[in-house]
């Protein structure tokens, strides 16, 4: 048997928690070889971080306890090296870099320094860390290297902050790179491009590249080879196009099963009649900035309308204005004939129970002092005239098992549930109102995939059965091809494309849908690898 | 920075305005200083005569016209029981409380941090527990009580240190000491909860990752992001000791500024009050300054 | 548990049951509970059985050491410079020091508490002006308030309380007011407000639990403070007056003592500091206990997962 790079051998971590002692992985094995970039890929809670987090020592032990296995790098137990052999290698042999870079990028240094610091700390002197740091925010591309320098991380976009985290990690050209959802929380067309730099790095340096994601289609975009990961064991390992055409685990078959984007899109249903809800010339400013810029567009009823856009697109504004979370700068809304804009309080309580919002975190949207009972109910202290309180327990009960909850768990708080049930019970307190039209903010960007197709199912059969109507807010393409009647495309506080789901995703005319339409991931390896190379033939990505 | 400056001024002028405006009434409400300061028998006419020449014969609201008028040109009376200068006196005792609040502080600040980061980093490791322990007892700890059983124990039974006054250095052992304890607890407290924060933060999880070592993970990385919450209990603490320290003063028979207020009032001796409230009030305002400076200073995504 | 509570109370019915058990987990604060539940017994029943003992005066027993085993129970820690037994006398004036501490923070938390959701919650003028007052009070030396208010009043038990929660209002104004301006901005707020909730349920249901333990947390540390404020104030002279009794008057009481009978402000003494450290332990109890988020720390009991 050769050696290879890394090679992690039957390893167990277990973690003593409130639950009793949870085996966080389970004789995981797996290499990884130089030149070579190897996915894990799991959902949140399968352990595929763990992995990495030994290897580079990060896990509190305790409460955490790594309980067999070996990490060789090139044939060495690092498991078995000391803590300063082993802070050695961090950053000097192997570097990482993490989702969220805001978070992961100290406040209050500047990016020179903390560049520069990864070299001074493994024995670069100081005057020579400076210089190579320039050097590597200009090949991380970096606009204005020197200025750069002298900066904060707060200065920076999203993009850009991964990009310093790449170069930081970069600096003392590590034999591997660690990449713990490197792009999760980023802009499409930003995703391609920190991938993108990704692979040229790669290819510059040789190195071996351990993606953890959860993205089919960020395996599909960069892997060499896959390991997937459920509930703290490997479940299946190859080939990545291999494994995706051809899967061996149910969990895999199912997981490839439940990405979005690839089943039949909607039949074009023909509305005729009045339009549920009538938006002209919306605009909302802070000041000087121009959030919205005169949105229109209609809903008819029992259509789901989704809004598309990056960051900074102003689709959670047009959500938030809409509801009057925050008071619209100008324009009109009609809800069955009547403004919603300029509608006074009193009568705006009335239509408060028509038109809902679930948010995008239920973590955050539920509040953590109540119980599911009260959280739902609470809808008909506010709203008397719906359901006589004799009758509350009964329908909280009918709501939680319509959302796929057992009605048992009503006396539970929010933080008991996992993710997925948190977002049902928002959904079931949205109902408890019986609204007509539903707001969906990234109502299920915040899910793993699998939970994010029956959330979706859910609300595609609440749509059925009540004829509801709902706006839905995303970033994320596939999902609103499988879900929506109509889309709007929006870019800088303006629609830049409306139409159809099929209009839109087979027949794109402005070069911005077409862009985010290149740049989002298709979970298949062989479309992605036809993507890239049309890409790199329109040279979309030349920034 | 001029403008932030500029408004916090004024929101501590207005502040000030009140306070000596309400000092100024509520104090003469306390009684005529006439009876303290002249002999129960005294004539009324000696009574009449100290009157005049105190001006405490006019209607009060011109006593303070003449307050406000002669304030302007910074004068701040005489004290009736110094015959001098009421600002003289105050500023000879602020001395002292000022230097007395710079050492304790200083002091306090060094000790909280470097325990308070050492046990958040090992969190109910046996040195957090004695260190969480002791912070509770000081903060715990009446200091008029630590002060006399330190007295009998150091200065009468053991007799290395002096009771009370401020000749040598060794004066200064003891009202430091006590004055030490309980912001010490406090501040402990608070640098270990938000060092515990920071320590479990991702930029310290980005570090380890990098190969840094401990020292500078707490220190550096740590330390200036930790201190931000600490900095603001910093000042609260500091503003209690230059507002008088009045406790240890008077039990360390230490001239301070606290110990000159409350015997300026119970002498009835008003322009001492109210000249030491003003003193005061200025260093909290200065000092306040330079804990929001040092904010800007820590943390760049702070500016004014 | 498992039983389908009534209507209204949606939260299972544990009680005090669940209280103790939480309790018990955490050693420090059992044994600080358990002290200060002896000092509100004492508080509560000390003057009514022992009034008389605690005045009898007995000029031989004059500063009598303590631990003299010869003597009745009563003179355990010795007597003072009037040979009243100083057990009792801690005892019964452990009324005056509780209630005095206990009334202050009582109305310096609900007027301060109040005053700091309002200016939270509303944007107009109330949001402006509100702060101001607390930054007055708090620019206010609150010794030299003290001194002057009650050297005009008379230091009754009454106006001691006043004086004292008037200087800690903006404490308990600052925080509930910073609270709320974040909890605002919360998304279950936000959610709220789309059902169509009026201000006052999203204040009182909402937002008010969520701060309610935070404040309920620096109340009992605010205890201690307050304790130690009056003690300080009676040690100057200018808080009860005799023949009413406070600990931190006896501290100041024994003072001239010292040097031959040091037992006459050890004690009281002593009591103040235990009674002020049980106080810090419960909070730090508290803050952990009434947070759903991290309960589950005392729930399992072990210490090394901190």
């Amino acid at each position: 048997m050769t050696e290879h790079l890394l090679e992690v051998c039957d390893l167990s971590v277990e973690f003593h928690t409130a639950g009793g002692t949870v085996k966080a992985v389970q004789d995981v094995s797996w290499h990884l070889d130089r030149g070579e970039t190897l996915a894990i890929l799991g959902e949140s809670g399968s352990g595929k971080s763990v992995s990495a987090s030994a290897i580079m020592n990060l896990i509190d032990m305790p409460p955490g306890r790594i309980t067999s296995g070996r990490i060789l790098l090139n044939g060495a137990d690092m498991l078995k090296m000391t803590a300063e052999e082993r802070r050695r290698i961090n950053g000097a042999r192997i570097a990482m870099i993490f989702q969220d870079p805001l978070a992961h990028l100290n406040p209050v240094y500047t990016v020179g320094w903390q560049i520069a610091e990864m070299m001074t700390t493994h024995g670069t002197p100081a005057a020579e860390a400076r210089e190579r740091a320039l050097a590597l925010l200009k090949r991380v591309g970096i606009p204005e290297p020197a200025e750069a320098m002298a900066k904060y991380p707060h200065q920076f976009s999203g993009g850009q902050r991964q990009r310093l985290m790449i170069a930081m990690a970069l600096a003392f050209k590590p034999d591997i790179l660690i990449a713990d959802e490197p792009t999760t929380a980023l802009d499409v067309t930003v995703q391609a491009q920190v991938l993108a730099l990704l692979e040229e790095l790669q290819a510059e340096t040789g190195m071996g590249l351990l993606l953890i994601t959860h993205d089919l289609g960020v395996v599909a975009e960069i892997a060499d080879r896959v390991v997937v990961m459920n509930s703290g064991r490997i479940v299946e390992t190859g080939n990545a196009a291999e494994v995706y055409s051809n899967p061996q685990h149910p969990y895999t078959k199912k997981l490839i099963g439940a990405a979005p984007g690839k089943g039949a899109m909607p039949a074009e249903r023909d509305r005729g009649g009045e339009p549920l809800l009538r938006v002209e010339r919306l605009s909302k400013h802070y000041g000087a900035f121009h959030a919205l810029k005169g949105v229109s567009f209609t809903i008819m009823p029992g259509e789901t309308v989704a809004v598309v856009g990056e960051s900074g697109s102003g689709k959670s504004t047009l959500a938030r204005a809409l509801l009057r979370l925050e008071e619209p700068s100008g324009g009109q809304a009609f809800y069955k004939g009547r403004d919603l804009v300029t509608m006074p309080p009193k009568d705006l309580f009335g239509l408060r129970r028509e038109i809902q919002m679930v948010f995008q975190d239920p973590t955050q949207s539920l509040n953590p002092r109540m119980s599911v009972y009260q959280l739902i109910s609470e809808a008909w202290a506010i709203h008397p005239e719906i359901l006589p309180r004799a009758r509350w327990r009964a329908r909280v009960a009918e709501l939680l098992t319509k959302v796929g909850l057992d009605p048992g768990m009503a006396q539970r708080y929010p933080h008991q549930f996992s993710g997925g049930q948190r977002q049902r019970i928002a959904i079931a307190r949205a109902l408890a109102l019986e609204p007509r039209l539903i707001v969906c903010d990234e109502a299920v960007s915040a899910l793993d995939v699998s939970i994010q197709a029956q959330v979706i199912a859910l609300l595609e059969g609440l749509r059925r059965e009540f004829g509801l109507s709902y706006l839905f807010i995303a970033h994320d393409l596939p999902v609103v091809r499988d879900f929506a009647d109509r889309v709007i495309v929006m870019k800088e506080g303006e629609i830049v494309e409306e139409g159809t789901v099929r209009q839109i995703f087979n027949a794109p005319h402005e070069p911005y849908t077409r862009a985010l339409l290149a740049a989002s991931l298709d979970p298949d390896p062989e479309v992605q690898a036809r993507r890239r190379e049309a890409r790199l033939a329109e040279g979309l990505l030349t920034a | 920075m001029k403008k932030f400056i500029g408004k916090r001024a004024v929101a501590s002028a207005i502040s000030l305005v009140g306070l000596v405006i309400m000092v100024f009434f509520l104090s003469r409400l306390t009684g005529d200083p006439t009876d303290l300061y002249l002999p129960v028998d005294a004539s009324l006419q000696a009574r009449e005569q100290f009157r005049e020449i105190n001006g405490l014969n006019d209607p009060l609201m011109v006593q303070f016209g003449r307050y406000v008028a002669d304030l302007a040109v910074l004068d701040f009376g005489n004290s009736i029981r110094r015959s001098r200068p009421a600002i003289d006196v105050v500023l000879e005792g602020f001395a002292w409380t000022l230097w007395l609040a710079c050492v304790t502080m200083l002091l306090v600040t060094f000790a909280a941090i470097v325990i308070g980061s050492l046990a958040a980093f090992r969190v109910g490791g046996i040195f957090d527990r004695i260190a969480t322990f002791f912070s509770l007892v000081g903060a715990s700890a009446p200091d008029f009580w630590i002060a006399i059983v330190a007295i009998v124990v150091f200065a009468v039974n053991l007799r290395w240190l002096p009771t009370s006054g401020t000749g040598t250095i060794w004066h200064w052992v003891l009202p430091v000491s006590v004055l030490f304890i309980r912001p010490f607890g406090l501040i402990l407290q608070v640098v270990r909860g938000s060092m515990i924060g920071v320590l479990s933060s991702a930029y310290v999880k980005t570090a380890r990752a990098k190969g840094v070592r401990n020292r500078p993970i707490i220190f550096v990385h740590g330390l200036r992001n930790g201190m931000l919450p600490v900095i603001t209990v910093i000042g609260d603490q500091a503003a209690g000791i230059l507002n008088g320290a009045v406790i240890v003063e008077t039990i360390f028979g230490f001239p301070g500024i606290g110990k000159l207020m409350i015997d300026s009032i119970l002498q009835r001796d008003f322009n001492v009050v109210l000249a030491a409230i003003m003193v005061s009030a200025l260093a909290i305002f200065l000092m306040n300054l330079l804990i929001d400076l040092a904010y800007a200073l820590l943390d760049p995504r702070i500016r004014y | 548990m498992t039983q389908i509570a009534p209507d209204t109370g949606a939260r299972p019915r544990s009680g005090l049951a669940t209280v103790i058990s939480l309790l018990w987990r955490d050693k420090f604060a059992f044994c600080a509970a358990l002290f200060l539940l002896l000092v509100v017994i004492c508080a509560l029943l000390g003057p009514l059985l022992l009034e008389g003992a605690a005045t009898k005066q007995n000029l031989r027993g004059r500063n009598a050491p303590p631990f003299d085993m010869e003597r009745d129970w009563e003179f355990f820690f010795g007597a003072d410079a009037l040979g009243r037994p100083l057990l009792v006398r801690i005892i019964v004036a452990a009324q005056n020091t509780m209630m005095i501490a206990a009334g202050a923070v009582f109305f310096s938390a609900l007027i301060g508490s109040s005053l700091g959701l309002a200016a939270g919650w509303s944007r107009g003028r109330m949001s402006q002006i509100i702060p101001r007052l607390g930054d007055v009070i708090m620019s206010f030396p609150s010794l030299l308030l003290a001194v002057i208010v009650l050297y005009m009043l008379d230091p009754s038990v009454f106006n001691i309380i006043i004086v004292l929660a008037i200087t800690r209002i903006p404490v308990y104004l600052r925080t509930a007011r910073a609270e709320v301006l974040e909890v605002r901005e919360r998304m279950f707020v936000q959610a709220a407000k789309v059902m169509g909730a009026s201000d006052l349920r999203i204040v009182f249901r909402h937002i008010l639990p969520v701060v309610l333990p935070t404040l309920l947390t620096i109340a009992t540390l605010d205890f201690a403070f307050v304790m130690l404020a009056e003690s300080s104030l009676s040690f100057l002279g200018i808080g009860i007056q005799p023949p009413e009794i406070t600990w931190g008057l006896m501290v100041a009481q024994g003072r001239p003592y010292l040097t031959n009978a040091w037992w006459l402000s050890f004690w009281p003494g002593l009591a103040i500091i235990l009674t002020t450290l049980s106080l810090n332990l419960l909070s730090n109890w508290m803050r952990i206990a009434l947070d759903p988020v991290q309960r589950w720390r005392l729930e399992m009991g072990g210490r090394k997962n901190d």
